[in-house]
C-alpha cells in the first residue's frame, strides 16, 4: 500500500477537501491502484532527458505595456455568492 | 420532399443559404424542431438558446441578403458547455459552477459570432471534462444516438451526440486526452484536435493546460476543415497561441494522396482492441494503399508509458487549475460555512462530484513535497521520450494511421466502477495530447450491433491539412454505406 488512510486526510487538507470515513477508504484503495499502474514509469531509463512542460517550444510572450479596458467592477462581482459594494464577502478570516 | 434543412452538413447548408432556398431563420427552427424531438432522448445539451438564436438568425438573414455572408453565416452550431458564452451560464458539467454567467466569450465563440453563426445551444460534457462517457455531469448522462443505452464518449459526449443525432449541423469540444475525438468515433463523425498552440484556449474552463484543445465535431471532412479555418489563429489574449499563418484547409478536400507515406505503428495494434475494430481500421489502410499511398510499418516504442503519464501530468495540472474553485469570487458556496478554510472545504466538497474529486487528490498527491520528482518530473521527462518518438516517426511518414477508440461504445454504467478501465479507453489518443500534435478521428465502418467505429490519423505540429486531405480521400473511397441512427 503507498496510499494510508491518514495519507489520504493530509492530502484532502492541502486539496481543500473533505471526505466521509468511507470515502477516505474508497480513495485510499482506488488511488492505490491507479499509482501502482504508474510504477511502470520507473522501467524507463530517463537519466539526462530534459522534461517537457509544453509540447510546442515556448517564449514568453510579452505584450505592449499598455492600457485598455478591463471588466466593470459590477461585472466582476456579479458571480459572486456574496458581494457588497464591488466587493466579495467572504467569513471573518481574523478573530 | 426536400431534405430536412437539420440533416444538411455546413457546406450543404451554406449552399442553400446562398442560394435563396432556404433562410437561416428556416434552418434554426427545423434545428430546435430537432432538438425538442429527440433531446429529450440523447440529452445532448445542458442549455437550449432558442431565443438568442432566432435574433441571430435574423440578423445572418439581413447579411446574406446585402451579400455579406461568410461560410458560417446562419449556420446552426452548438458549443461545449467547457466554453465561455458572454451572459449564458457555463457550468462545466458541475455543480460548482450551476449558476455561472461569463462576462465575457471566448475567443473561439466571439470568432464563430463574428463571422455570423448561430449558437444553438451548450452541450454536455463529464464533469470539468475528466472522463470517457460523459456519465460524470451533475446534469444527467447523454445517450448515444445510434444505441440510447450506449455511452456517446467523452468527455465532450454532448458535442459529439448532438452532431449524429442532426441537433445542430457542427459543433465544438475540447480535447485532453481524447475528448474530441473519441465520442467522434464512438458517435459516427469527424472530431479533430488541433495541434496544440492552433487554437486559442481564452475562455475555455482550464484543465490541463499543457494539453487542453479546443476542435470541430462535423458531419463530414469538409466541414470539418472549414470550421477549422474559422477557429484556427493567434490570439493576443492566449499566450500559448502560436503565430503561424492559419491555411484555408478547405483547400486541402479532396486532393491527391498517390505517393503518401502512412506510418502504421506496431504499438497500436495490440491484444483487447474489438477484432471488429480492427477489420475495419485495416480495411481503411487498403483503402488509402489503393489510392497510390504505400504502408510504412513504424514503431512509437513509449506507446505503453503513455496512460501513466497522462494520469499524472493531467491531474497534477488539474489539481492546480481546480484550486480557484473556492467559493469566494463565483460559483457553488456551501451554506454551512463557518470560518474561511471550513467554507473552502465544504463548498469544494459539495461542489465537486466523485471523478473530479479523484483526479484533484492525484494531482495533489504526486505534486506534493517528496513526491514531485517520483512522478511529476518523472512523467514529464517520459514524455518528452514520447513526443521524439512522434519526431522520429514523421521522418518515414505523413500521417500515422491508428484506431481511435479500442472498442465501439460500451454500455452506460459498464466503467464507471473502475477508474483505471474507463481511462485505458483513451489509450490511442493521449499520446497525442502529450506530444502537442493533431489528430483527426474520422468513421470508417460499423460493427455488427450496428455501432460506428472511427479511424484516427496523426500528423506532425501544424500539418492539419496533411490530416484534412488523407481524411478527405479516406471519406471519399472508402465505401462507408451512409447511414442515420434510428431516433
Amino acid at each position: 500500500m503507498k496510499i494510508t488512510k491518514a495519507e489520504v486526510e493530509y492530502v484532502a487538507g492541502l486539496a481543500r477537501l473533505e471526505f466521509s470515513e468511507e470515502g477516505k477508504e474508497m480513495f485510499a484503495t482506488q488511488l492505490n491502484s491507479i499509482l501502482s499502474y504508474m510504477d511502470m514509469l520507473n522501467r524507463v531509463d530517463t537519466s539526462g532527458v530534459e522534461p517537457e512542460t509544453h509540447a510546442i517550444s515556448l517564449k514568453n510572450a510579452f505584450r505592449e505595456d499598455g492600457v485598455w479596458k478591463s471588466l466593470d467592477p459590477e461585472e466582476a462581482t456579479k458571480n459572486a455568492p456574496e458581494e457588497r459594494g464591488n466587493c466579495f464577502r467572504v467569513p471573518k478570516v481574523i478573530e | 420532399m426536400a431534405m430536412e434543412p437539420y440533416r444538411l452538413t455546413i457546406h450543404e447548408l451554406q449552399e442553400k443559404l446562398r442560394q435563396g432556398e432556404l433562410t437561416a431563420a428556416d434552418a434554426a427552427d427545423s434545428i430546435f424542431g430537432r432538438i425538442a424531438a429527440v433531446d429529450e432522448r440523447t440529452k445532448s445539451f445542458i442549455t437550449v438558446m432558442r431565443e438568442t438564436a432566432m435574433v441571430e438568425a435574423r440578423k445572418a438573414d439581413e447579411a446574406i441578403r446585402s451579400g455579406k455572408g461568410g461560410p458560417l453565416t446562419g449556420i446552426p452550431l452548438a458549443i461545449k458547455d467547457i466554453l465561455c458564452t458572454k451572459g449564458v451560464r457555463t457550468t462545466c458539467g458541475s455543480r460548482i459552477l450551476q449558476n455561472f454567467i461569463p462576462p465575457y466569450d471566448a475567443t473561439v465563440v466571439r470568432k464563430l459570432k463574428d463571422q455570423g453563426a448561430v449558437i444553438v445551444g451548450k452541450t454536455n460534457m463529464d464533469e470539468f471534462a475528466m472522463g470517457s462517457s460523459t456519465e460524470t455531469s451533475y446534469y444527467g448522462i447523454t445517450k448515444n444516438p445510434w444505441d440510447l443505452e450506449r455511452i456517446p464518449g467523452g468527455s465532450s459526449g454532448g458535442s459529439a451526440a448532438a452532431v449524429a443525432a442532426d441537433e445542430c449541423m457542427a459543433s465544438l469540444g475540447s480535447d485532453t486526452g481524447g475528448s474530441i475525438r473519441q465520442p467522434a468515433a464512438l458517435c459516427g463523425i469527424v472530431g479533430m484536435k488541433p495541434t496544440y498552440g492552433r487554437v486559442s484556449r481564452y475562455g475555455l474552463i482550464a484543465f490541463a493546460s499543457s494539453l487542453d484543445q479546443i476542435g470541430p465535431f462535423t458531419k463530414d471532412v469538409e466541414d470539418c476543415a472549414l470550421l477549422l479555418s474559422a477557429i484556427a489563429g493567434y490570439d493576443p489574449m492566449e499566450s500559448t497561441s502560436v503565430p503561424i499563418e492559419v491555411p484555408d484547409y478547405r483547400s486541402f478536400v479532396g486532393k491527391d494522396i498517390r505517393g503518401w507515406k502512412i506510418g502504421v505503428p506496431r504499438e497500436y495494434f495490440i491484444e483487447g482492441i474489438d477484432p471488429e475494430v480492427l477489420a475495419a481500421v485495416e480495411k481503411s489502410i487498403g483503402v488509402l494503399e489503393s489510392l497510390g499511398a504505400e504502408r510504412v510499418d513504424i514503431t512509437l516504442p513509449h506507446t505503453e508509458y503513455c496512460l501513466a503519464v497522462y494520469y499524472i501530468i493531467a491531474p497534477a495540472e488539474a489539481s492546480s487549475n481546480l484550486a480557484r474553485y473556492d467559493g469566494v469570487k463565483y460559483g457553488y458556496r456551501s451554506p454551512e460555512a463557518g470560518d474561511l478554510i471550513e467554507m473552502y472545504r465544504k463548498s469544494r466538497s459539495e461542489g465537486f462530484g466523485a471523478e473530479v474529486k479523484r483526479r484533484i487528490m492525484l494531482g495533489t498527491y504526486v505534486l506534493s513535497s517528496g513526491y514531485y520528482d517520483a512522478y511529476y518530473k518523472k512523467a514529464s521527462q517520459v514524455r518528452t521520450l514520447i513526443k521524439r518518438d512522434f519526431e522520429e516517426a514523421f521522418r518515414r511518414c505523413d500521417v500515422i494511421l491508428t484506431p481511435t477508440s479500442p472498442t465501439p461504445a460500451f454500455r452506460i454504467g459498464e466503467k464507471t466502477d473502475d477508474p483505471l478501465q474507463m481511462y485505458l479507453s483513451d489509450i490511442f489518443t493521449i499520446s497525442a495530447n502529450l506530444a502537442g500534435i493533431p489528430g483527426i478521428s474520422l468513421p470508417c465502418g460499423f460493427s455488427g450491433d450496428g455501432l460506428p467505429i472511427g479511424v484516427q490519423l496523426l500528423a506532425w505540429h501544424f500539418q492539419e491539412g496533411k490530416l484534412i486531405q488523407a481524411a478527405s480521400a479516406l471519406e471519399r473511397n472508402a465505401e462507408i454505406k451512409k447511414r442515420r441512427p434510428a431516433l
